[in-house]
Parts: C-alpha cells; sequence; structure tokens
C-alpha cells in the first residue's frame, strides 16, 4: 500500500509524532507504576495516530483544546517533552510551574490551549477561539479533542449548534475509544456513529479510522480547508482504542473486577497505530532500518533524560502559591 | 464493636437502606464498578434497575433525580468528584433546593446528591476542590461531612430518610480510615455536633479532614498548657449553632477550621454567628483558618501549602492568647 498523496516528508514527520507520544506514555507509565508521578495520569497508548494525523493538519497559529488524556495532543502540537514531564512531577520547570499537572497542561505558544480534566469543559472554549479567530478576521481555526463520553456532555451539543449558528471555523475531533472510565460507550449511548449527531446541528460529522494517522491527516485537512474558507464547523469521530487502563492503577477501583471484551482488545493490540506506520514506513523505504532504529532510540533516550531531569527539577517555591493571580 | 474503613461504612450504609425500602436506588457513572469503592458490589446485590450506570450527562442526571424523587422515589445521584456538581448546578440550585417552596408546600424532593469534596490526591484544580460552602449557601439543601466511618454511616442514613434534599460529602483522604462502626442499626441526625475533645481555652470548629487538624493541633496545644476544645460539626447545613456558641461561652475564643477558598467560607459562616451572637463572651477576636485564597495547584507540596495546617491553627489560637 502506498499512500500517493502523503509525501515522504510528512510521512515522517506523523510517524516521528506518533513515535514520541508512544514512547512518552510508555515511560510516563512506569514513572507512574514506579510511584513517581503524583495524581492521575490517563495515557494516550493506541490512539496516537489521532493526535499526530490531526494535528499534522494544523499551522502552528492554529489552536487546540485537550482532555484529560491529553499528553498527546500536546507533544503531536509539537510541546516540549521535558516541560511536559516536569509537569507531570509537578515540578518547577514544568509548563504550568507545577500548577497543572498531567490533567492540564498548556502550551499557548504554540496553540495549545489547555487541557482540561472536566469531561467535557474544552468543547465551549473552543467554540470561543473559533469565534475569536472570525471576529479578528483571521485564517486561524480552532480544533477541540475530546471523548466519546464527552458527547454525552450538554455542552458538546451545545457548542455544536453555536458554532453552526455562528458558522465558525471550529473543528470538533471526537476521540471514540469506546469507553468512558468502565462504561462502553454503547451502553451510554443509542447510536453506533457519534458523528451522527452532527445532522442535528446542521454541520458535517464524518467517521475516519482513527488507527490511520494519514487518514485522520486527509479528513483534518478537508475540516481545515472548509473552515478557512469560512465554510463553517466541522464534527470527526476517529474510531480509535484505548490499550490500557482508563487512568493508571485503575486494578485498585477494579478490585477483580472486569469491564473490557478480551477479543476486543486483543483485535485492537493487532491493529497497532505504531506498528502500522513503522511497516509503512519500512516497506516503501522511507526511512533505511538503521536510521528508523537511531530515531527510536534517540527519542526513547530523550524521553528518559526528560524523566531524570524532571526528578531533579526543584519543587515549587511556596511562594509561587501566590503567583499568578490577578493582573 | 467491629472496626470498618470510612469507605465501607459508607457502602454498608448505601446496602442497607436499599435493602429497607424498595423506592432507594442509585444512579451514577460508573457506579456499578465503583469509581469509589462506596458503591462497589451493591449491582451484585442490587441489580440493574436499582443500581444504574449512567451516560456522562451530570445535569440530566441530576434533573431526573429530582424528577424520580418528587414523583415517589427516593433517588441518591452519585457525582463521583465535588466539582462535577458544578456542571449540575441549575438543577440543584434553582431546582431541587426550591421546589417544595417555591410551589408552596405541593412537593418534597428527598433525594441524595453524593460526592467527594477536597482535596487528597494532588489532581488539580478540576479534582481537588472542596464545594460545600457553595451549597451551604442556597437554601434548603442539606449539606453533611462525615469524618469518620461511624459518621459516614449514620448520616448517610439519615440523608437517605431524609425527605429533603441532602448533599452528603465523602472525603477521599479518609477513605481507608479505620474506626468503630455498630452492628446494630443507627442513625446520626443531621444538624447535630460531636464534640470531639472538652477544653476550656479556646473553641475549634472543623468538618472532615479539618477535623483532624484540629485535634492535631489541640495535642500540640495541649503540650503548651492550652486545652481546645475541638468540635465536628458534621453537618454544615443546617448546623449545629448552639453546641458552638456553649462551648464559646465557655473559652471566649473561637477559632474555625474550614477546607473552603476563604471568601464565603464556611468558617465565615461560623465566624460570622460567633462574632454575631457571642460578642460580649468573646475575649479574642475570632480567627478563619481556610485554603490560601487561590485555586488548588497539583504540585503535591503546593497542595499541602494551599489546605489548613496544624500549624495555622496552632498560629491563630496562639493570636486569640496574646
Ligand atoms: C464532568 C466530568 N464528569 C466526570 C468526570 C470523570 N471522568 C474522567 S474521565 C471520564 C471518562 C471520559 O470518557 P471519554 O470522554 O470517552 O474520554 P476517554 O477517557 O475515553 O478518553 C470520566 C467520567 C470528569 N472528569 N468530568
Ligand atoms: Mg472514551
Amino acid at each position: 500500500m502506498h499512500h500517493q498523496d502523503i509525501p515522504v516528508d510528512l510521512a515522517l514527520d506523523i510517524y516521528t509524532r506518533v513515535l514520541r507520544i508512544r514512547r512518552f506514555e510508555e515511560e510516563v507509565g512506569r514513572l507512574f507504576r514506579q510511584g513517581q508521578l503524583p495524581g492521575f495520569v490517563h495515557l494516550y497508548i493506541g490512539e496516537e495516530a489521532v493526535a499526530a494525523g490531526v494535528c499534522a493538519a494544523l499551522t502552528d497559529e492554529d489552536t487546540i483544546i485537550s482532555t484529560h488524556r491529553g499528553h498527546g495532543h500536546v507533544i503531536a502540537k509539537g510541546g516540549d517533552i521535558k516541560r511536559m514531564m516536569a509537569e507531570l512531577f509537578g515540578k518547577a520547570t514544568g509548563y504550568c510551574k507545577g500548577k497543572g499537572g498531567s490533567m492540564h497542561i498548556a502550551d499557548f505558544e504554540i496553540g495549545m490551549l489547555g487541557a482540561i480534566g472536566i469531561v467535557g469543559g474544552g468543547i465551549p472554549i473552543a467554540v470561543g477561539a473559533g469565534l475569536s479567530a472570525w471576529y479578528s478576521g483571521s485564517d486561524r481555526v480552532s480544533l477541540c479533542f475530546f471523548g466519546d463520553g464527552a458527547a454525552n456532555e450538554g455542552s458538546f451539543h451545545e457548542s455544536l449548534n453555536l458554532a453552526s449558528t455562528l458558522t465558525l471555523p471550529v473543528i470538533f475531533v471526537c476521540e471514540n475509544n469506546q469507553y468512558g472510565e468502565f462504561t462502553p460507550a454503547k451502553n451510554a449511548m443509542n447510536i453506533n456513529d457519534i458523528a451522527d449527531r452532527a445532522i442535528g446541528y446542521g454541520i458535517p460529522g464524518l467517521v475516519a479510522d482513527g488507527v490511520d494517522a494519514f487518514e485522520m491527516y486527509r479528513v483534518t485537512r478537508a475540516a481545515v480547508e472548509r473552515a478557512r474558507r469560512g465554510g463553517g464547523p466541522t464534527l470527526i469521530e476517529a474510531k480509535t482504542h484505548r490499550r490500557g487502563s482508563h487512568a493508571e492503577g485503575e486494578e485498585a477501583f477494579l478490585a477483580g473486577q472486569t469491564y473490557r471484551d478480551e477479543a476486543e482488545t486483543a483485535a485492537a493490540q493487532a491493529n497497532d497505530p505504531l506498528r502500522l506506520l513503522h511497516s509503512y514506513v519500512s516497506e516503501n523505504g522511507l526511512l533505511p532500518a538503521e536510521q528508523l532504529e537511531a530515531l527510536d532510540s534517540d527519542i526513547t533516550q530523550f524521553v528518559a533524560e526528560a524523566a531524570e531531569a524532571a526528578r531533579n527539577s526543584p519543587d515549587p517555591e511556596i511562594e509561587s502559591l501566590f503567583e499568578d493571580l490577578w493582573l | 464493636m467491629p472496626r470498618k474503613t470510612y469507605v465501607a461504612a459508607i457502602q454498608e450504609a448505601l446496602a442497607e437502606e436499599m435493602r429497607r425500602d424498595q423506592r432507594v436506588f442509585l444512579i451514577g457513572e460508573d457506579v456499578r464498578i465503583g469509581v469509589f469503592p462506596s458503591t462497589r458490589g451493591l449491582h451484585t446485590e442490587f441489580g440493574d434497575k436499582r443500581v444504574i450506570d449512567s451516560p456522562i450527562s451530570e445535569l440530566a442526571v441530576a434533573g431526573a433525580g429530582i424528577g424520580a424523587a418528587v414523583t415517589g422515589l427516593r433517588p441518591i445521584v452519585d457525582l463521583m468528584f465535588g466539582t462535577f456538581l458544578y456542571l449540575a448546578f441549575d438543577q440543584i440550585a434553582n431546582q431541587a433546593g426550591a421546589m417544595r417552596y417555591m410551589y408552596g408546600g405541593q412537593t418534597n424532593v428527598p433525594l441524595v446528591f453524593m460526592v467527594q469534596n477536597g482535596a487528597g490526591s494532588s489532581a488539580g484544580h478540576h479534582h481537588s476542590q472542596a464545594v460545600h460552602q457553595f451549597f451551604m449557601n442556597m437554601p434548603q439543601i442539606k449539606v453533611v461531612l462525615p469524618s469518620t466511618p461511624y459518621d459516614g454511616k449514620g448520616l448517610l442514613k439519615s440523608a437517605i430518610r431524609d425527605d429533603n434534599p441532602v448533599l452528603f460529602l465523602h472525603s477521599l483522604s479518609l477513605g481507608g480510615k479505620r474506626g468503630e462502626v455498630p452492628a446494630d442499626e443507627y442513625v446520626i441526625p443531621i444538624g447535630e455536633a460531636d464534640v470531639k475533645r472538652a477544653g476550656n481555652d479556646v473553641t475549634i470548629c472543623a468538618a472532615g479532614p479539618t477535623v483532624y487538624t484540629a485535634l492535631d493541633a489541640a495535642d500540640a496545644l495541649e503540650a503548651e498548657g492550652v486545652a481546645a476544645e475541638v468540635i465536628d460539626l458534621r453537618s454544615l447545613s443546617p448546623w449545629d449553632k448552639e453546641t458552638v456558641l456553649e462551648s464559646v461561652a465557655k473559652t471566649g475564643r473561637f477559632i474555625a477550621v474550614d477546607e473552603s477558598f476563604p471568601t464565603c467560607s464556611a468558617a465565615s459562616e461560623w465566624a460570622a454567628t460567633v462574632a454575631e451572637e457571642a460578642f460580649y463572651q468573646l475575649r479574642a477576636p475570632v480567627q478563619r483558618v481556610t485554603n490560601k485564597d487561590v485555586p488548588m495547584p497539583f504540585s503535591p507540596v503546593l497542595e499541602k501549602a494551599v489546605l489548613p495546617s496544624e500549624a495555622d491553627v496552632i498560629a491563630a489560637v496562639h493570636k486569640t492568647l496574646a
């Protein structure tokens, strides 16, 4: 299989984003298991192709908003892994000086307007970022990520309608990983495709294969072009799969209970977005094998160094509690 | 007497009340598996109809609870974290608390909203706020915040049997705390404080996790020869003014310890009441010990520094003794 429309540079760029997310999340999982990270962490393993494909279709000026499962979005938008890692440790050198943590990473410089720990909490804010682009005559688009579970919040419905009535440049990317915590999406809604909800708000709703980073890139690019032309919002539903726990350490919550179909998990495992991309890149000779390996080991090492640096970084000073208050 | 954890005591109250009254049911996100162990195992005993997993739709679930309550059921609506109550604010503030009054006494709303309140998991602003003070401000919503397994069970039973909307707040940081819980049936009336420790020099009033902060401070003060009386309010609305005022009449000094943002905190209400009603018995100005006036930070170091500490309580007591 060869994707004629995806130039080599772009394919490698997308592959690299996926790889960076995967290696980062693997390290975070290890750190959490070792008891090194405070709070909750929600990993993005298995869903990387969504953020990577989507963000590859955005410019640095375009903005994104993320969720509790947000590390992948930050990395895909070009975030700094060192500052992310330090934030996960709650250190002064983190993106938010230790005040945000895993669920609240932001990088306004690269248009990453923040991860939000309240399910559905970011969707209306993305509408506002779209409004601001429209208001100021910019061709910037606003994009937000959210889960299947979030599509059951009122904020989702109100936001789609608001963006639609004002014809705003907003792209709603629903990452349907089939579960909200321990509840299967099919138990929380009586439709198969969340994309169908777009009909009710008079905007296009598209289903995309969230395991295929190139397809995510294509559908996003089309939605971006439409938004920039003044065509208004699009809802994209990425069918994907969360590989691991809802939150790391969920065994403790489950206390022996199960909620997932083993066959389904095995199928998802076999359809791994990183593996698919890796095969594509190597089979089509986009990069020689040794360079591919070097890329991986460089990233792995960089992530390990980021963790080490984060661990050795200072905690925030207590006085910093009273910084970043009212101007 | 059997010793149980705080969460186990809460779970027991839910199970016993569901056995006792067929009208009682539980609805919320992942209540079957139990994001908090308090609801774990109930689905096995009571089944799909009485333990209902909901979509992530707090406003609808809270409102559905109200609708079920005014038509004869006794719902327990579990909204997980206190901060998620904000998504259901309209249904709680505009509807649940006001319906009976607004409709001239034609109806009542026997409903329990149940959430975890306050910090303790180092999870940042969206998961670590205490929210009780907002709901204390609303007329006709009862608010309880137990600090022990015994109180947790007894107050939850009262909440479920109450004919009014009650916000039952439990605390993640107390979840593993063990205490004696009688095997025999008992309830704790809403609105009754518990004097945890008697003393003549200063009254320290607290609720939930801050009760332990107050008790630790009282231990340290004892070494200095200061006898602090520690009152666990347990119920925040209505609250046991009488017990507090009686204590202040004896001690002449009042410290309110409260995990809230300071402005319009629970502590503000307690302190204002004491200043208003016990002014001539006070020997020093009332003191409030609350969170620092900032959003909840993630870093464990900062989170700890935001919360009322034993040192803060001792410093406040010293001020009243100066
Ligand atoms: C308003 C709100 N309700 C509930 C929660 C608790 N919670 C955190 S993540 C989650 C599941 C979200 O599911 P989904 O939107 O599908 O995202 P996913 O975790 O699958 O990425 C829930 C219920 C929350 N954080 N915010
Ligand atoms: Mg999901």
